[in-house]
């Protein structure tokens, strides 16, 4: 593994505190389940440079908290045949500060693991009566980043057992599978050589617990769909959609691989 | 019918009409590795094969590895080991078969396989993420293979 290599790119030994007052845990012991191939996972934010990482300390800096400052007026919108809003059923967005570290997790009536996107279009379709929304599309990721941020610093913690637990076997499953003519998997570049430069980029461990991110590179919050897309592109693969089963039993897999580091979304990477 | 057959014999004989007999990605002969035989039957080109090792186009070998002979190439990766020294340390026809299939010399490294064209999961069409249609090549020509070869035996401590 990269830890032992002494590479001059190694993570960063600092301390992610935000607005001077919400430490997020940013390394940590590896959860049971994967302390077999890492002794602690890591934020990506450690993989960044000194002024993205100092951009998200920040409210005022994270580009990112405009929208969830446009998700926020969304959230106490009325819309659908129902004419109800989110905070009619949920009351204050600041109240769910529980939710986000528990997705993707078991859904008993739809009998699978939902994504909070799904659950958020569940909502949207069969309690307001309005319609969904593009699983990548604006309105989803400002949504997931409002749920995002009010529950910054608190654990991730998905559940990887019970009913969810064969999903998040195959999940695993896609995870180390090389895909594509460059025949990569995503512990290939994450697990094996995270710590190390793949031409200009600083390979992180693929966390999630940051997500929604919000990209330099292409100014916008990003969901963790659209990232694993674009990894999977990278290998030179057909890839999976957005919210196909594939993905989302790949994100219960990557999210479980971060439980215990802090929910930090919206995030701020290049 | 007869067009078919035509055309078949046609594709399998063109190389040789060029004057020298390509090999196939399928049917190429590793031994340990090593490939020892030509796979274009012409001599490489040591500095199109600098400019496919550097070129994010082309070889991208620089995503993961240094070479301290392309200086002048910004973003040098660290997956691999330098090819500082490649041609000291390898023959002719193990760089070869490194290039060709490195995963024969070095069972499961991260390293692509440059010269093969079946035995995939989900191959795409390039970067577009979509599926490999009837494009799909090697991700290198022979040619450009050995050009490759002859550029790395020029890498000397
Ligand atoms: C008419 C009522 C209603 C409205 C309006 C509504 N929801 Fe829900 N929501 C529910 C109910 C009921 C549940 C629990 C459903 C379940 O567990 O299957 C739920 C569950 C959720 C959860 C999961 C909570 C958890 O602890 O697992 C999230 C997140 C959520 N809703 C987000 C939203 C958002 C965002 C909106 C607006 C776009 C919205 N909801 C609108 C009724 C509503
Ligand atoms: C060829 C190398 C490569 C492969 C294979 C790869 N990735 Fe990535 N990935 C990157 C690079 C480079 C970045 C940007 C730098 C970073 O954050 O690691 C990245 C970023 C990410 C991020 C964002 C992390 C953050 O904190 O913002 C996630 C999540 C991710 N990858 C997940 C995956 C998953 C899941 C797979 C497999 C489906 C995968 N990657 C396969 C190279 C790769
Ligand atoms: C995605 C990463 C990656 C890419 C791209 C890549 N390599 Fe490698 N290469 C490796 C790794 C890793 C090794 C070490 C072998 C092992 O896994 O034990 C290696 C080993 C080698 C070696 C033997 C190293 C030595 O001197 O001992 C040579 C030669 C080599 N690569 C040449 C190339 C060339 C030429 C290209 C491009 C045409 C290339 N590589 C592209 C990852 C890569």
């Amino acid at each position: 593994g990269s830890m032992a290599s002494g590479a001059m790119a190694d993570p960063v030994d600092d301390t992610l505190i935000i607005n001077e007052e919400l430490t997020i845990v940013t390394r940590t012991a590896a959860p049971a389940h994967v302390a077999d191939v890492l002794d602690e996972v890591m934020s990506g934010w450690l993989f960044r440079g000194t002024e993205t990482r100092a951009m998200q300390a920040d409210d005022f800096d994270n580009p990112g908290m405009i929208f969830v400052e446009q998700a926020e007026d969304v959230w106490n919108t009325a819309d659908g045949s129902e004419g109800k809003s989110c905070a009619d059923c949920h009351g204050a967005s600041s109240d769910m500060s529980d939710v986000r570290p528990t997705f993707p997790k078991w859904n008993d009536a739809a009998e699978k693991v939902f994504t909070l996107e799904m659950q958020i279009n569940d909502c949207r379709e069969n309690r307001m009566g309005a319609e969904k929304w593009k699983y990548t599309g604006g309105d989803i990721v400002n949504m997931t980043a409002l749920l995002a941020s009010v529950s910054r610093g608190k654990p991730v913690n998905v559940a990887i057992d019970g009913p969810a637990q064969s999903t998040w076997e195959d999940g695993k499953e896609l995870y180390y599978t090389r895909t594509g003519q460059l025949e990569l998997s995503c512990a290939n570049c994450h697990e094996d050589s995270y710590g190390k430069m793949i031409r200009a980029d600083h390979l992180s461990q693929g966390q999630i617990n940051g997500f929604p991110t919000y990209r330099l590179k292409n100014t916008k919050l990003n969901s963790a769909h659209a990232r694993f897309k674009g990894c999977v592109r990278d290998t030179r693969a057909e890839t999976y959609s957005p919210g196909s089963p594939e993905f989302v039993a790949l994100e219960l897999y990557v999210a479980s691989r971060g439980n215990g580091l802090s929910v930090e979304g919206p995030s701020v990477r290049n | 019918m007869r067009v078919s057959i035509i055309t078949t014999i046609a594709a399998a004989v063109s190389a040789t009409a060029l004057g020298a007999a390509e090999i196939a990605p399928t049917a190429v002969s590793f031994e340990d590795g090593t490939v020892s035989q030509s796979l274009s039957g012409v001599a490489g080109d040591p500095a199109s094969g600098s400019e496919i090792v550097g070129s994010k186009k082309l070889g991208n070998c620089i995503a993961c590895h240094q070479v301290s002979d392309l200086a002048d190439v910004p973003f040098q990766g660290e997956i691999g080991p330098s090819l500082d020294g490649a041609g000291e340390r390898w023959t002719e026809a193990e760089l070869r078969g490194i290039v060709a299939n490195a995963k024969i010399m070095f069972e499961d490294t991260m390293m692509p396989s440059f010269y093969k064209t079946e035995g995939f999961i989900r191959p795409g069409n390039a970067y577009t993420g979509e599926a490999a249609d009837d494009t799909f090549g090697p991700l290198l020509t022979a040619q450009q293979i050995e050009d490759v070869v002859a550029y790395l035996s020029t890498l000397k401590e």
